[in-house]
């Protein structure tokens, strides 16, 4: 289970530029939710992503998993109970090292670095099958540096770092905002293949519509910092774009003012 | 110019050469492992002869004094890392902050005085120019060879390790590194001390070599470590894709840059100017990737983002 509880963000608090990006913001997720987030831009959902990770510590409210408040954890010690995957495929990897090297980075996440080889021969026959699982033939590419690989290559492959050891709460944060169409849309199918046989709590923002309807069980709309609208199961499955964009003017006032999301 | 002159000046330069490479291994873990210009390296670079020199004329054992270095180098390493990670400060800053005040500690280690001298008649100095020419174990290139192999092999052990990649990790990518649990604030002040102990064990052996210490021997020692990497890079980047063979070619690096001032001084330029030489060469060496790297993106015109 997640809870954010009244949680608020202010970016460059008392400037000229200052940004009230988490709003009072509450939220709560069953185990096994998969909750699509949409909104326009600055509407708050990767902030809401990142005040889970803690990339930055918030300013009031708790956030709270299985009934631990981690909201006042550093980045690291967050790490055990998330995966996450990111926008730019740059982030999520560490292109000068290798495939293998990468993942037995992400296999020890939580784990205390000792001085223990940094990967055995065990792990590289375990990790050729789990890449073989994502059909994009990296199992036979395992000492290949991650940066010589595609943008959906690496996509993938965080993915897969992102779920090696389960995480409590999955955090993919527009991570197939940067691939072409058709990359983004194998990436959005193994996303939701690894996601339901892990049976994972997941939120995944994303700024097209169809693919919110699409995937997951729930749908959450953000603006201005806060949950402007939660629709779950039956109610989900029966959602238009059109229907979505109608909700989201009334709730808002405004037009959604996203061309990638209208375009798309 | 005299021929013989500039072959008889070869043995000391490759001596020279080798124990620098050991500073140079040094160097390369915090500018290419980590990704950060440490320049605390010109203060440890003369607090680790100080400490081991001193230690030895009040009768401790070289060993002893030898790892005494190795740990006021560390020492150094931490001081820079802290304010680094807990203090905000930017590295190159934290590390011109750790440089200065060594300046004062060194000369504290030393008596308050510029310089020590260490005789090796009566002590028991690992290196010594004197023995440059001898063809005997006495020999310090011998010595330094050793050394060097003792450090690469634990160096290569070291960063295969669970530990050690989480360094590499940090050095590569933070934010992922932090995704993953890494504390990447101890992996890097970790990475400082390991670093500067290693300068401070090359001091030390630099000290011993030419049988004195001085409060200035580590003046631009960022430079000549930078250009020992640049030349590694250069010559054999292509060629050394293995982290061992990596830290060879900065060793081999350093003795490349000793021979050439070694020539440089044989054709006659003035010593006091060396220092600009060696800036100059490293800052045109530092410039080529990034030309490289405007030619190569004009080529591919504008918005030439690769995306396979």
């Amino acid at each position: 289970m997640l809870d954010l509880v009244n949680v608020k963000k202010t970016f460059n608090a008392k400037t000229v530029n200052e940004k009230i990006a988490l709003n009072d913001l509450n939220l709560h997720l069953n185990d096994q939710d998969f909750v699509t987030v949409i909104g326009g831009n600055g509407a708050g959902k990767s902030t809401m992503l990142n005040a889970i990770a803690g990339v930055w510590p918030i300013d009031q409210g708790s956030i709270v998993i299985d009934g631990t408040d981690i909201s006042r954890l550093p980045e690291h010690k967050r790490a055990p109970l998330l995966g996450r995957v990111f926008q730019d495929p740059m982030t999520g990897t560490a292109a000068t090292m290798q495939i293998e090297e990468n993942l037995a980075l992400a296999a020890r996440r939580g784990e205390k670095r000792t001085l223990k080889p940094g990967i055995t021969r065990a792990e590289r026959s375990q990790y050729r099958d789990q890449l073989a699982t994502l059909g994009l033939g990296l199992e036979d590419r395992m000492t290949t540096k991650v940066g010589l690989l595609s943008g959906g290559q690496r996509q993938a492959l965080t993915l897969l770092m992102a779920t090696l050891k389960k995480p409590r709460l999955l955090l993919l944060d527009e991570h197939t905002a940067a691939l072409d169409p058709r990359t983004a849309e194998k990436v959005l199918q193994l996303s939701e293949k690894i996601v339901t046989e892990n049976k994972l709590m997941t939120l995944m923002v994303t700024h097209n519509m169809r693919d919110a309807i699409r995937y997951g069980n729930r749908l959450i709309m953000m603006n201005d910092g806060k949950i402007i609208l939660d629709i779950a199961d039956e109610e989900k499955k029966r959602l238009t774009v059109e229907e979505l964009m109608e909700a989201f003017f009334k709730a808002s006032g405004e037009e959604f003012a996203n061309d990638r999301a209208l375009l798309s | 110019m005299n021929f013989t002159a500039l072959l008889n000046a070869m043995p000391g330069a490759v001596a020279q050469g080798l124990i620098w490479g050991i500073m140079a291994i040094g160097v390369y873990i915090t500018y290419k492992v980590l990704d950060l210009a440490d320049l605390t390296v010109d203060g440890s670079m003369a607090t680790g002869g100080a400490v081991c020199v001193m230690l030895m004329l009040n009768g401790v054992n070289v060993w002893v004094a030898l790892l005494c270095a190795v740990i006021a180098g560390m020492l150094a390493g931490l001081l820079t890392g802290v304010f680094h990670t807990a203090m905000g400060i930017p590295p190159i800053l934290a590390g011109i902050l750790t440089q200065l005040s060594l300046y004062s500690i060194n000369l504290a280690i030393m008596e308050f005085k510029a310089n020590q001298g260490i005789n090796v008649t009566k002590y028991q100095l690992i290196v010594s120019q004197r023995n440059v020419r001898s063809a005997g174990l006495s020999n310090p290139i011998y010595t330094a060879l050793i050394v060097l192999a003792l450090l690469i092999a634990v160096l290569y052990w070291f960063f295969g390790t669970e530990l050690g990649s989480s360094l590499r990790a940090t050095g590569a990518n933070e934010a992922m590194s932090r995704a993953q649990g890494i504390n990447t604030n101890l992996a890097k002040i970790l990475g400082l001390m390991i670093s500067n102990g290693i300068v401070a064990l090359s001091s030390a052996m630099l000290s011993h070599y030419q049988g004195f210490v001085d409060v200035n021997m580590g003046r631009g020692a960022i430079v000549i470590g930078l250009a020992a990497v640049i030349i590694s890079d250069v010559l054999f980047g292509k060629l050394f894709r293995n982290f061992a063979l990596k830290l060879i070619g900065v060793a081999i690096g350093a003795v490349i840059y000793y021979i050439v001032i070694q020539i440089v001084l044989w054709l006659g330029l003035n010593t006091n100017l060396l220092k600009l030489l060696s800036a100059l060469v490293v800052a045109v060496f530092l410039g080529i990737p990034y030309w490289k790297a405007k030619v190569s993106a004009g080529y591919k015109g504008k918005g030439g983002q690769e995306h396979a």
